[in-house]
């Protein structure tokens, strides 16, 4: 799939020598901006927000890690080191406003970095996505869903983290798809594995791998699209998808990805 | 006269016990470290009242909860009558509350119905332990004693149902005899049904009625003085645990003061940081170095399982298991306790939560999903602890895998846990 990627975006630096200021920044976040598959998602996130005339600026070069993966691994003074570093930057730019399509950016950004004095109103980019839809703003004009089974895996950070359950499943929701849930969703949702800074060592010694587990329930679910909203989940379910080679059966897109795709924007 | 004796000093010996024990556990749980969870009151109290009171974490899984509900309320409400054999038993009266006429005629048709949904929920629950053998009630940290426990608790309920039945059943056997002081009162909706399986000789009845009498409040109160020991203990602290409960977003982990005030120092070298916050270790070794509050939730678990039976570390077969975590904190907590009594407040015996109870392979299984502090229907955190540990392990012996040692470093020198130049942080957005 070639994609085509064709928006200026604008950092926050360049804003500010112009004199303007964004509506929001977008805070895009370390998977999304260097791994490979995220950056598609970070792509398609991009695409909505100039779809619909949302002034937008993001960090570029100055953006820095939150802190989340070495605050989970008991890295407290890292993740402070972090945060300070952060909050001196956003503070830099008077950030009001924070969208990120990373549930744990989002879940850093907006619960712990307030003491730490950083306070700025933060959404997770599929909250922004529901809103936008219920503006009317995007749309599901594209078929390519149509009649498709689509499933939802809830991110830990997101939903049991936050509470956030309903906002993700605003886009599917729309599509003129079958929606099923999986046999464990929201509160009871399964976690992929790769949080607590699992992503970044091997797992300890088991059974089997928990994102393998997780695609058993998508596998039982017979769904062709498994809809996430995180660049962990995607990578941990890519591998789970892989481990069963189920590549040509189902795929996985992020929330944002099935957005841009059905208003006409990849 | 003497029987009144008697009761009376069973009764207070059993006070003075239980109190003792009752002492003993909140000295264990002050030697946590100190941590404020008495803001926003208004909220505390209606968590209480929703979780602990309305049991609405319990009945997310259906049977266990509604059987739960019984036996709650059974043990509640029957208490009311556990207050009427206490004032009979000090002052030699019969049915002290009869005078209450037709209510009272509710209450004790009331506490039967509910003695016998208690009965019908035990026998469910021992069912799902001995013959359906649930998951859930295995496992590694389900050792003798706890499956022992668990079974003892139901063993003792059952026998408290049987006889506060049984005493009724011969009670109204008595009164429709007109035999002696038993005078007509109470309703009997169950304990009827008994009738015909006892004597008909009113002696013998009033044998019978007196043997469960004193065998169910004497069963009460040697119960009361087991709670201590027990994992049933959770009938008391299921109420100040969820009080105490932590009320932020699951997601949020706490900011260490400690470490705010070092940061600070070292972004800003004119910071002078408050000298009275001075804390031992970074993180947790042992108990102490653990809060009030976790050390409050280690003595409420009562050992259920859902926290396990939600893990995904311990569904794939991991060695981690929150349960785990919770029982040895209150297992080393009591040896820590036990051994300052005897050897004095100092006393260390080498040992700590990490390594000796808890490994390094547990606490690096969880995933921080917070399935475990989500399933717990008293708001139990198991997270909280894990995590503790791992900041000990990080922060004070800079113990952990490569890997994570490679992604700290990589946050540190290039701000991603990956080995990516920050200046190629907006390749993602370059034009084609």
């Amino acid at each position: 799939m070639t994609n085509h990627f064709d928006i200026k975006v604008p950092t926050m630096a360049e804003m500010m020598a112009a004199g303007e200021k964004p509506e929001i920044l977008f805070w895009v976040g370390c998977a999304g901006s260097y791994d490979e598959r995220a950056q598609r998602i970070t792509q398609a996130f991009a695409k909505i927000l100039t779809h619909v005339g949302i002034k937008f600026a993001v960090l570029g070069t100055e953006e820095n890690c939150t802190g989340d993966p070495a605050k989970r691994a008991g890295n407290e003074f890292l993740f402070q080191m972090q945060a300070m570093m952060n909050i001196q930057v956003l503070d830099g730019y008077e950030v009001k406003k924070i969208v990120t399509a990373c549930p744990h950016c989002f879940n850093t950004l907006k619960n712990e970095y307030p003491e730490l004095g950083g306070n700025y109103e933060v959404i997770h980019h599929t909250q922004l996505i529901q809103e936008l839809i219920n503006q009317g703003k995007l749309k599901a004009e594209g078929g390519d869903f149509k009649g498709k089974k689509i499933t939802f895996h809830d991110p830990c950070y997101l939903g049991r983290g936050n509470g956030v359950y309903e906002a993700p499943r605003a886009a599917l929701e729309i599509l003129d798809a079958d929606l099923v849930e999986l046999k464990r969703c929201k509160a009871n949702g399964l976690c992929c594995g790769a949080g607590g800074a699992q992503m970044f060592k091997e797992p300890e010694k088991g059974k089997k791998d928990i994102n393998i587990e997780r695609i058993e329930d998508v596998l039982a679910s017979q769904a062709e699209v498994v809809a996430v909203s995180c660049p962990f989940c995607m990578t941990m379910m890519r591998d789970g998808v892989k481990h069963f080679n189920k590549e040509q059966q189902i795929e996985v897109l992020d929330i944002a990805e099935i957005s841009a795709k059905v208003n006409g924007l990849s | 006269m003497i029987t009144q004796i008697i009761f009376f000093l069973i009764f207070a010996i059993a006070v003075v016990l239980f109190t003792i024990q009752v002492k003993k556990i909140s000295q264990n749980i002050k030697l946590g470290r100190d941590i404020n969870r008495s803001d926003h009151p208004t909220e505390r109290w209606k968590v209480m009242a929703k979780v602990a009171l309305g049991q609405t974490k319990m009945v997310r899984r259906p049977i266990a909860g509604i059987m739960h509900i019984f036996v709650y309320l059974g043990f509640i409400i029957i208490n009311i009558e556990v207050l009427e054999i206490i004032i009979d038993g000090l002052f030699g009266t019969h049915r002290i509350f009869s005078f209450l006429g037709g209510f009272y005629n509710f209450l004790i048709g009331a506490f039967e119905i509910l003695a016998l949904l208690v009965l019908i929920g035990v026998i469910v629950f021992m069912a799902r332990r001995l013959i359906l053998r649930l998951k859930r009630f295995s496992g590694v940290e389900m050792t003798a004693w706890p499956k022992a426990d668990a079974l003892y608790i139901l063993i003792i309920e059952v026998l408290l149902m049987t006889a506060f039945l049984t005493m009724n059943a011969a009670d109204y056997k008595l009164q429709l005899a007109g035999f002696g002081h038993y005078i007509h009162a109470g309703s009997f909706p169950v304990s009827h049904f008994l009738t015909g399986l006892l004597p008909n000789q009113p002696e013998k009845l009033e044998l019978i009625e007196r043997a469960c009498w004193w065998f169910h409040i004497i069963g009460i109160l040697a119960f009361l003085n087991y709670l201590p020991y027990s994992k049933h203990f959770h009938i008391i602290l299921a109420f100040p645990n969820t009080w105490y409960s932590n009320l932020n977003n699951k997601g949020k982990f706490t900011n260490m003061s400690s470490v705010t005030n070092e940061v600070k120092a070292m972004l800003d070298p004119s910071f002078t940081p408050p000298a009275a916050d001075a804390v031992g270790r970074f993180g947790a070794k042992d108990v102490q170095d653990l809060n009030w509050v976790q050390l409050m939730n280690a003595y409420t678990c009562t050992e259920c399982g859902r926290c396990t039976s939600v893990c995904p570390a311990n569904q794939t077969g991991k060695l981690l298991s929150p349960r785990k975590i919770m029982m040895d904190t209150r297992d080393r907590l009591e040896e820590v306790g036990k051994n300052k009594a005897k050897n004095g407040k100092d006393y260390e015996d080498g040992k700590s939560l990490l390594d000796d109870y808890i490994s390094r392979e547990e606490i690096w299984a969880c995933t921080t999903c917070n399935a475990c502090t989500d399933a717990c229907p008293v708001n139990i955190d198991p997270l909280s602890i894990i995590l503790d540990l791992r900041r000990y392990a990080v922060m004070e012996e800079s113990n952990v895998t490569g890997s994570l040692n490679a992604m700290f470093s990589n946050v540190e020198n290039n701000g991603a846990p990956w080995k990516y130049s920050p200046t190629d942080r907006l390749n993602w957005a370059k034009t084609e």
